[in-house]
């Protein structure tokens, strides 16, 4: 078997495990009622890493501002999904719609910041695509929109400046951003745009295109000798990141009573961030554990209550510096080479 | 007058983000690394400087000097256990999350300590304001301090580093580390000391930050930190001069916005500013445009 062959199947069948350990858990009663309500945020954290991980692993480019694209995917479908609660009565069919019109337009924000924010390098574009997260976060908050009989109304300043009709409700309140989307997010939902993401990333990594993104990010003046166009590919994979992160933010803005766009801050996208770097930098499946542990850690450290955030942050820093630090690495390979030896010996 | 003071408020604020941005820019130049939890130093040194005059009654300069010293202590302490381990990792990313994870860790345990309800923070600064033009224009004592002490560290900074050994020292490991090594250079030194000059500025920052804007909590460090970050960049993050005039355009810019465009869009301004200086100059305003060689 190809390895990349053996090396999906894993990853697939993980996800195939999971589904199916929490569905029997789910039908035997064994779930706590807080676990059930993390289920959802740990798909959508799993997209979010996973689309993460195609800008930083593959693509190699530091991106601060993901919760941006989140944040616009969560809110384009939101409002689709309001709009068109009446019209379209099948929870079914105007969720998919929903994600679609997520997706889609978190990845037109992907190529319009894009195109300016490849030209930059290094920590001057992780700062840009910080500032850009947070432009999107602080203008969504000052977005008041409306409908009446007369059809949408736009305004910037309050939601009494729109001349809007008595009878004409809130779709986008400011800072309070939007309330009653229809609860549509279901757990086996998530799974599948879990799976339907992968499929995306692992086909984009194991095409030609991938390799060309990935032949720019370990050395862009040969990718670029060699003919390689680095705005498209590097484009390339910024976007489809930005479309995956927007479906997660559908999926994620229709498991909430209220969405915020104050929820989309820095520290969102650094959380994502962590996922993507204490699972491994380009490793689709680790930074997918990462996302599930890190997510369930906070309430499996429950009982330690006030302590509970502090023992996260010293977890935090002890994983990444044994997993990390060369001298760790050392002494984790000789501690394994140890237990070899005496196994070889005793057999 | 109005735009005069709101100018001066600018400035003011600026000074406090340049001498923030100042430990960023040090620490980014020597050792090539973001450090998120440079934001919390100074909240550390803001509790620190309050703890003190609460309790003991301290006189002001006596609580400024111990926040110093605890946010030196601190710095070279986070250096040495989470940073120093990571120096050679495989990925520059890896000490970045590190960062967060201490930033996470300074946060909570401030919060253990001294619970999440913002704390009151009584002026360090004891002088009277300044009224000028018939008392229409209003200057407190605080805005004069902090500028005052910004562009003394200013000054003391520039002539530490090119004058002095230690300094020197910085300069060239900042150039390159393996060829400082080979000139008999302690690298590890130099690196501790670069750390704990930032946290000490850190320390100052949090004082003067908090004097001006009397609320302190332990996400206070939070925003000013990665406003300063913004600032290290916007001067040409690695470039000391860099780091004082892109925090001072900062806050003139955040001031400003605030003022006349927008309250609510006044972060979103300062960053579209960001975006639009990089795109024209990608390395900043004071950066170094590097050659890249094959």
């Amino acid at each position: 078997m190809k390895k990349n062959v053996k090396d999906n199947i894993i990853t697939y069948g993980l996800v195939f495990v999971f589904f199916a350990v929490v569905q029997t858990m789910l039908s035997t009663g064994k779930l706590s009622s807080l676990f059930k309500g993390l289920l959802i945020p740990i798909c959508v954290y799993v997209i979010l890493a996973i689309s993460l991980n195609l800008v930083v692993g593959i693509s190699g480019e530091l991106s601060l501002g993901h919760a941006g694209f989140m944040c616009v995917g969560g809110f384009a479908s939101a409002f689709f999904s309001k709009c068109m609660a009446e019209a379209i009565p099948s929870s079914g069919i105007r969720f998919t719609l929903a994600i679609l019109i997520g997706a889609a337009a978190a990845a037109v924000f992907g190529v319009l910041i894009g195109i300016p924010v490849l030209r930059l390098r290094g920590d001057y574009l992780a700062i840009v695509t910080l500032a850009f997260g947070e432009i999107i976060k602080n203008v969504i908050n000052i977005f008041y929109v409306g409908k009446d009989s007369k059809g949408l109304h736009i305004s910037l300043k309050d939601q009494f400046s729109m001349g809007m009709e008595p009878t004409g409700k809130m779709i986008i309140n400011g800072p309070q951003g939007i309330t009653g989307t229809p609860k549509d997010s279901t757990f086996l939902i998530g799974i599948i745009l879990i799976i339907i993401t992968l499929i995306i990333v692992q086909n984009l990594i194991n095409s030609r295109d991938g390799r060309a993104i990935m032949a720019i990010r370990d050395n862009r003046i040969a990718a670029e000798s060699i003919g390689i166009n680095i705005t498209k590919y590097k484009l390339m994979a910024f976007t489809v990141s930005a479309a995956l992160a927007g479906m997660g933010g559908a999926l994620y803005s229709h498991n909430l009573a209220t969405l915020q766009a104050s929820k989309f801050n820095f520290n969102t996208s650094i959380l994502v961030l962590v996922f993507v770097v204490l699972g491994g930098i380009g490793n689709i499946r680790g930074s997918m554990i990462a996302a599930v542990v890190l997510t369930l850690l906070p309430e499996l450290l429950r009982g330690l209550s006030d302590y509970r955030m502090l023992f996260y942050a010293i977890v935090l820093i002890v994983m990444m510096l044994l997993n990390w630090a060369p001298k760790a690495i050392e002494w984790r390979e000789s501690l394994v080479q140890k237990i070899f030896k005496k196994n070889g010996k005793e057999a | 007058m109005s735009i005069l003071s709101y100018l001066i408020n600018g400035i003011s604020l600026g000074s406090v983000y340049a001498i923030i941005a100042l430990g960023y820019t040090m620490v980014y130049g020597i050792a090539k690394m973001l450090n998120f939890a440079h934001g919390d130093v100074i909240m550390v040194g803001g509790y620190v400087a309050l703890t003190v005059m609460m309790n003991s009654g301290a006189h002001p300069v006596i609580a400024v000097l111990a926040a110093i010293v605890v946010c030196t202590v601190l710095g070279v302490v986070i250096e040495r256990v989470a940073y120093r381990p990571l120096r050679n990792a495989a990925s520059p990313l890896a000490v970045l999350i590190t960062a967060i994870g201490v930033s996470y860790l300074l946060q909570n345990v401030v919060l253990l300590i001294f619970g999440s309800s913002p704390k009151s923070f009584q002026s360090v600064i004891t002088l009277p304001d300044l009224k000028l033009a018939g008392g229409s224009l209003v200057i407190t004592a605080e805005t004069i301090v902090t500028i005052v002490s910004c562009i003394v560290i200013m000054v003391c900074l520039l002539t530490f580093i090119n004058k002095s050994k230690p300094g020197q020292a910085m300069l060239a490991v900042a150039e390159d580390k393996g060829a400082a090594q080979l000139m008999g250079i302690n690298v590890n030194r130099t690196i501790a000391l670069t750390f704990a000059i930032g946290s000490g500025l850190a320390a100052v920052a949090g004082v003067l930050l908090c004097s001006s804007y009397p609320s302190l909590s332990p996400y206070t460090g939070s925003m000013p930190g990665i406003k300063a970050f913004v600032a290290a960049v916007f001067g040409g993050i690695g470039s000391i001069p860099g780091a004082l005039i892109g925090g001072i355009l900062l806050g003139v810019i955040e001031i400003l916005g605030k003022a006349y465009i927008s309250s609510q869009l006044a972060d979103a301004i300062v960053f579209a500013v960001l975006i639009v200086v990089l795109l024209v100059k990608p390395t900043g305003l004071f950066g170094k445009n590097i050659q890249e060689k094959v």
